[in-house]
């Protein structure tokens, strides 16, 4: 039996459960409007519903075979990811941008090298630290690093990341973002050169995964690696 | 975890033992640092970097905590407290640090250190720390390597620049790709970026305030003075002059000086012709080899980089030294005058001493 991780609810399920569909796949809820349980057509096949950010702690344990979900999450929540385990296919949706904003009144910062060098003198004259507020710690911090960063601190924000700047939690952002419109209405721009992370979602074969099976499987649905 | 006598734990704690004794033999008052300490001072200290290989957790009184990831900074802060100098200390005890890749490298390890605070001398301190380094890995395959970033930052404070300029690059000396990119920018070598000069164009078109007051509602703790300063400041930075094609190029051949140090002090006399804002450093460094000649130390055949040390933590600010086996380093060092003012209070004292990491000793000699 493979098992599948997929995200368990919202458009994100709904446009994996089509994806592999169109691969003659046929995934289902199943139960109550609320219960998160699921079938596969044809056996075999076991569906695990899982909110996208357990998948990639759920596909390094082996305790799924597979399974869908952001590419940020994977790279963010797992240490040596490409170890843990192999991208199969991009699945063409999902996409979204990590990126590093600040208000939009700092006229004087549009780039990493801006950033850093008001970083510096934000420290002497406030004392601390330039806080950027983010859940992504790890590819923040990599990137910001690699970059040559210096005087910042993370500071950990799990949702409504936008608004800490107007609440006085952080100086600065890092988050993912689709569209841009909540930066605007927060009054954040985007530094021209801090994509961190082009994301989308992908799906995602464990290193533990059960080996001929999934292959087999894979193979099924035209996917053979 | 339990385990016997003759087992790898009890073969690395013996190595840590026997290194203990040495250090007090040569002096070294022991000194006990606590296990959990206060976070903020650390993470102030050493930022992100810190953060990502530190143990952190919630006290509901205290505050972040942090698991002691090195014992420097609790020893600087204990001597400062209430020690008086010049002192010796030694420790022995786990450090811990998050292993972030795959692969068997432990998340608690001893360390054993070796620290010297004294007003005195701090070349024959150097060379004291380093020659009783030496002494105690004696018999292992290991090399030398060492290093001053003193003369790496006298050489930046004496650039006929501004000290705008001077500043940016002594705060990156300890990230040398960034330090390269801004020396590139600095002295004319890389062009002016796209970006830059399309935000030189946007500030140069109007008063800060009201460029501010256009661009959008400001929010955040970053206040429009603090804003309008750097506007200001780019545009001033725009205007000067680059720093001279001979003073890049003798950082640029500074930077690049590997050789025996015997060498690599002749070789600093030459360029410190022309950059002679190095020359009490590059005296510094030469009673330095008198003190460690001094100590039998065969200083024509001593490896001497001028950036080794620069990708550790930014607290060295003098000579640096490492004890390299295979890739990894066994022991390493340095002077950090700098941070015990830092963490003094506005008081300070000439600060020097290095750790030895005993599983690594007890790997070479085949003990574990």
């Amino acid at each position: 039996m493979v098992k599948i991780g997929v995200p368990s609810k919202g458009r994100l399920m709904e446009k994996t459960f089509e994806w592999f569909g169109a691969r003659g796949l046929k995934m289902a809820k199943t139960g109550s409007e609320r219960e998160y349980a699921g079938v596969v057509e044809g056996g075999g096949v076991e569906l695990v519903m899982l909110s996208a950010g357990e998948i990639p702690r759920e596909l390094a344990a082996g305790r799924i075979d597979l399974g869908v979900t952001g590419t940020d999450l994977v790279r963010d929540k797992l240490a040596d990811w490409d170890r843990q385990v192999s991208e199969v296919a991009a699945l063409g949706f999902g996409h979204a941008d990590l990126i590093i904003a600040v208000p939009m009144a700092w006229i004087d910062v549009e780039t990493l090298d801006d950033l850093d060098a008001a970083a510096a003198a934000f420290r002497a004259r406030h004392g601390f630290r330039l806080r950027i507020a983010t859940k992504y710690h790890r590819l923040v911090r990599d990137h910001l690093t690699a970059q040559g960063v210096a005087d910042y601190q993370l500071v950990d924000s799990q949702g409504a990341t936008e608004g800490t700047v107007k609440n006085l939690t952080a100086e600065a952002i890092a988050d993912i973002t689709s569209s841009g419109e909540t930066l605007r209405a927060n009054h954040l721009k985007v530094l021209s050169d801090a994509v961190i992370l082009k994301s989308q979602a992908m799906l995602y074969r464990s290193a533990l995964a059960q080996g001929a099976e999934v292959s087999a499987l894979l193979d099924r649905i035209g996917l053979l690696q | 975890m339990i385990e016997k006598p003759g087992t790898s734990k009890a073969a690395i704690r013996a190595e840590a033992e026997r290194v203990f004794a040495a250090f007090q033999a040569a002096g070294a008052v022991p000194i006990d640092a606590d296990i959990l300490l206060p976070a903020e001072t650390l993470l102030d200290l050493y930022g992100e970097d810190i953060r990502a290989r530190a143990y952190v957790t919630t006290d509901p009184l205290q505050g972040e905590m942090m698991l002691r990831p090195d014992f420097t900074v609790p020893v600087v802060q204990a001597h400062m407290a209430d020690g008086a100098d010049p002192a010796r200390y030694c420790y022995l005890g786990d450090v811990f640090r998050k292993q972030d890749h795959l692969g068997n490298r432990s998340s608690a390890t001893l360390q054993v250190g070796f620290e010297v605070f004294d007003r005195q001398a701090p070349e024959a301190a150097d060379a004291e720390v380093f020659a009783l380094f030496r002494d105690v890995l004696a018999g292992l395959p290991i090399r030398a390597v060492t290093g001053d970033i003193g003369i790496l930052m006298a050489a930046v404070r004496g650039l006929a620049t501004t000290d705008r300029r001077k500043a940016a690059l002594l705060r990156h000396i300890w990230r040398p790709q960034r330090f390269r990119a801004l020396l590139d920018r600095f002295s004319g070598r890389a062009p002016i970026s796209a970006a830059r000069a399309a935000l030189l164009e946007r500030l140069a078109a109007g008063a800060p305030e009201e460029l501010i007051a256009a661009a959008g509602p400001l929010v955040g703790l970053r206040e429009a003075e603090e804003i309008g300063a750097r506007a200001e400041a780019l545009l001033e930075d725009a205007k000067a002059a680059p720093i001279s094609a001979l003073e890049a190029a003798m950082l640029y051949d500074l930077l690049q000086l590997q050789a025996p140090a015997g060498v690599a002090l002749a070789h600093l006399r030459g360029i410190s012709a022309h950059l002679p804002a190095i020359v009490p450093a590059v005296d510094r460094f030469a009673s330095r080899l008198e003190a460690l000649a001094a100590r039998a130390v065969d200083v024509a055949a001593l490896a001497f980089e001028a950036s080794h040390g620069r990708t550790a933590m930014e607290y060295y600010d003098g000579f640096v030294f490492s004890f390299v086996g295979g890739d990894e380093v066994v022991a390493s060092g340095g002077r950090y005058d700098a941070l015990t003012a830092v963490l003094g209070q506005r008081r300070s004292i000439p600060a020097v001493g290095g750790i030895v990491r005993p599983h690594l000793v007890a790997a070479l000699r085949g003990t574990v």
